[in-house]
């Protein structure tokens, strides 16, 4: 057999959407140019989602809380595991976009793939164990039981962060699930390669379709529409510049969504710090139930 | 009595032992091997339902624990200055390999055990990987567990543990030592030592860094040199409160940590307002779930006068229909008793019963020729002063005592030494919780027996034992009281030495 002379042709791939489990492209027919870090190079074009492709993540997000905070915290932490066993085996193709994405070196990227998988072991571990450390019985003054737990406050809009395309998305991600909520996530304007392709992982990880929807596109006019939407019940503010952060605040006070601001603008926190309980809390609703003690 | 009470008519489900290798002999598991007994001694372990022999196993003697805990302070110095989330992740890896080697697990421990292949499957083995799992979270979480800031692992952890669940006892003790940077020597009983030495292979598989846990099959000799051996920062023993009373005079006046989960006598009371279909299903469960080899077993049922007649009725009808046999079919309610020993202390308390006045009964049932069996059964008339109200059985004998009012069930629930566990049936909850309110008992099961859960803790009071196993609670037996030295940053994404991941290492 005669041996080509031409180099091989590589495949591209289409990055998509991904909301309610599936792949689809934004319904608006739009796409983007991404390129490297520098900005020189060109990548891959990635959806432009619009205001509608939001408000459908939404439904896909509202329809899949029933379910995923109904599952035991045990089944939740199995699935937040399966997501890091499922991404380690495809390390290599995360530390190439991250390191395109970043402008890593390939060492550097791979650092924080590593630390993105943990992350997910982190929160996994979480899962039947926050009850335990933010709820419990309250010693009140009176024959009652009363204890408090907490309960997840339901679909939360999530702006990942701007620089950190992946381990800070993964920051982001895994403490709004953990405990039984539903994200919409907008992933890094410049940079959102490696979350379209967290949503092949997700997909392939035992998680419930639209657990997790992740959109592409231009931060601020994907989030207006979350700020203002009437059945989202919290957002994560971390990607937001101090402006924009500010507007969907105002946004989001229409019907008392919890915020969370960014502690930095854009998110540009050190991600690579000990994560604590914060993120996790943020989404959590405390109920406490009083029964009598008598006779 | 109608049709629907009888037996159904069934034809045998046996599952299949092909699933498990079992070799001629195993070794004692020290420092990442397995190896001989230094004497050469070996002991025969045999299936409770047969008889016959399984394989023969190292005993272990005094020189074999001195070499195991040696080899676990060995360890203890990397294991303990690991980064809590690698602990955690070989922990991980763990829980999923039990997962995934479940069903051989399930069939082995059933051979070993004698216990119905239905719990091992459903309850012992999803139950033994769940435990490995919730603390594996933990390894990277101790400073949100409430006990302060830093908290250390004590050092080596000697680990004594009973027949009755073999692999789920494994599982209480090692997974939270693990998990807070122990590493231990661990003795299973002398009946039931095969799961432990399976379990050594799944450490292998994970890559477990040599020394840090070994395993020991051996007696009560093994496991008193064990719990005396200096190198033994904590002593961990589920047991008989005889035993767990020895123990606690062996480790006097050391520095020794000591967690104890001893006997009980616990009871189930049924109130008149109680959903008593429910409550006998609950009753059943309570005492002859695993032949009534559990030390928080409803072993007295308290009650209420007025449905007496009607509990017992329900009662003795469902007894009627609990199969008992062969622990590999699938049908089977009730396996084999563990031992000849055990058999004869059931036997010889079931005599005194009978012998002390109080009214035998048992249903119809064709037990296996061969093997060590004890069908299901029941006293009535039953006193506080009676052995089988006082002492623990631990077996399926269930004695039943009566009470008029709610304090009185109280007061007799309590006349015990032991505390450990109880269970409350009304439809009433005020009357719930005032009750386990009153209770001298550590777990309180209301409208339901027998629950467990890696995350609630579990223990007793009075002469049952203290300390707590399970849940976040189960953590404070392995962690040091005194504020240790800092260590280094436990942060998971500290740069591990030469860039390489742990756990790549061993393999």
């Amino acid at each position: 057999m005669k041996t080509s002379e031409a180099p091989r042709l590589s495949v591209f791939k289409t990055y998509k959407l991904y909301v309610g489990g599936k792949f689809p492209r934004s319904e608006s027919g739009r796409v983007y140019e991404v390129t490297d870090s520098k900005g020189g190079t060109w990548l891959a074009n990635a959806p432009l989602a619009s205001r509608k492709d939001a408000r459908d993540a939404v439904v896909a997000a509202r329809k899949a809380v029933p379910g995923w905070s109904g599952a035991t915290a045990y089944n939740r932490g199995q699935v937040l595991y399966r997501v890091a066993e499922m991404l380690e085996g495809r390390r290599e193709q995360f530390a190439r976009e991250v390191a395109d994405a970043e402008g890593l070196s390939k060492a550097k990227a791979a650092a924080q793939v590593d630390a993105a998988v943990d992350r997910w072991v982190w929160y996994a571990g979480w899962t039947d164990k926050i009850a335990q450390v933010v709820g419990g019985a309250n010693p009140v003054a009176g024959p009652f039981f009363n204890l408090s737990t907490p309960e997840p406050t339901g679909v939360v809009a999530v702006l990942a962060p701007q620089e950190s395309s992946f381990l800070g998305l993964v920051s982001v991600i895994a403490p709004v699930i953990a405990t039984g909520n539903a994200a919409v996530v907008v992933a890094s304007e410049r940079a959102p390669l490696p979350a379209l392709s967290l949503g092949e992982v997700l997909a392939t990880s035992d998680l419930p379709g639209g657990v997790v929807n992740v959109l592409s596109g231009r931060t601020a006019e994907i989030a207006a529409p979350l700020a203002a939407h009437q059945d989202v019940n919290a957002i994560d503010l971390t990607g937001a510049s101090a402006e924009l952060a500010v507007e969907l605040e105002r946004a989001a006070a229409d019907n008392v969504k919890r915020v969370r601001r960014p502690a930095v603008p854009g998110g540009a926190e050190d991600w690579t710090a000990d994560p604590g309980t914060g993120r996790l809390t943020a989404w959590l609703e405390t109920k406490t139930v009083w029964h009598p003690i008598g006779s | 009595m109608t049709s629907t009470h009888q037996k159904f008519a069934y034809a045998p489900a046996p599952e299949s032992r092909a699933i498990v290798d079992l070799a001629p002999s195993y070794g004692l598991f020290i420092d990442g091997e397995f190896t001989e007994a230094a004497d050469g001694t070996v002991f025969k372990t045999v299936s409770p339902s047969t008889e016959e022999v399984l394989a023969e196993v190292a005993r272990a003697g005094e020189a074999d624990v001195d070499r195991a805990v040696k080899a676990a302070g060995r360890a203890f110095t990397k294991w303990s200055a690991l980064p809590g989330a690698e602990r955690g992740k070989y922990l991980f890896r763990i829980a999923r390999i039990l997962q995934e080697r479940s069903r051989e697990l399930a069939v082995l421990e059933s051979l070993d055990n004698g216990k119905p292949i239905r719990e091992t499957r459903d309850f012992d083995l999803p139950t033994v990987a769940a435990h490995f799992f919730y603390y594996a979270g933990w390894a990277d979480k101790l400073d949100y567990a409430g006990y302060g800031p830093n908290p250390r692992p004590l050092g080596v952890a000697g680990q004594i543990i009973p027949w009755n669940f073999p692999l789920l006892m494994l599982a209480w003790k090692i997974a939270p030592a693990l998990a807070t940077g122990n590493t231990v020597v661990l003795k299973p009983a002398e009946t039931t030592p095969l799961s432990a030495l399976f379990f050594a292979d799944v450490c292998r598989q994970a890559g477990l860094p040599r020394g840090v846990v070994n395993i020991l099959t051996g007696y009560g000799d093994a496991g008193a040199a064990l719990v005396a051996h200096e190198g033994v920062a904590k002593v961990a023993f589920t047991g008989s409160t005889a035993v767990g009373k020895a123990i606690a005079r062996t480790v006097a006046g050391t520095r020794k940590k000591v967690t104890l989960e001893l006997g009980g006598k616990a009871a189930n009371i049924v109130f008149d307002d109680a959903p008593i279909d429910q409550a006998v299903e609950g009753i059943v469960n309570g005492i002859f779930f695993n032949q009534g080899h559990v030390c928080c077993a409803g072993s007295r049922l308290l009650v209420q006068e007025s449905v007496q007649d009607e509990v017992l009725d329900a009662l003795k009808r469902r007894m009627s229909t609990l199969r008992v046999g062969d622990p590999l079919d699938k049908n089977t309610d009730i396996g084999a008793i563990n031992s000849p020993e055990q058999l004869a202390r059931i036997t010889a308390l079931a005599e005194a019963g009978e012998a002390e006045g109080a009214e035998r009964w048992a249903p119809a049932c064709e037990l296996p020729e061969s093997g060590y069996w004890f069908a299901p059964t029941l006293f009535t008339g039953v006193t506080q002063a009676h052995r089988i109200a006082r002492e623990e059985i631990f077996g399926p004998v269930l004695s039943v005592l009566t009470f008029r009012t709610p304090a009185e069930a109280v007061e007799k629930a309590n006349n015990t030494p032991y505390g450990l566990s109880a269970g409350i049936w009304t439809e009433k909850g005020s009357r719930i919780l005032s009750v386990a309110s009153k209770l001298r008992a550590g777990v309180v099961w209301a409208n339901t027996f027998n629950k467990f859960d890696p995350t609630s803790p579990f223990g007793g009071y009075k002469e049952s034992g203290h300390g707590r196993e399970g849940g976040r609670h189960g953590l404070e037996g392995y962690l040091s009281e005194a504020a240790g030295p800092t260590s280094a940053h436990d942060g998971h994404l500290q740069a591990l030495p030469g860039g390489e991941r742990e756990g790549e290492r061993d393999r």
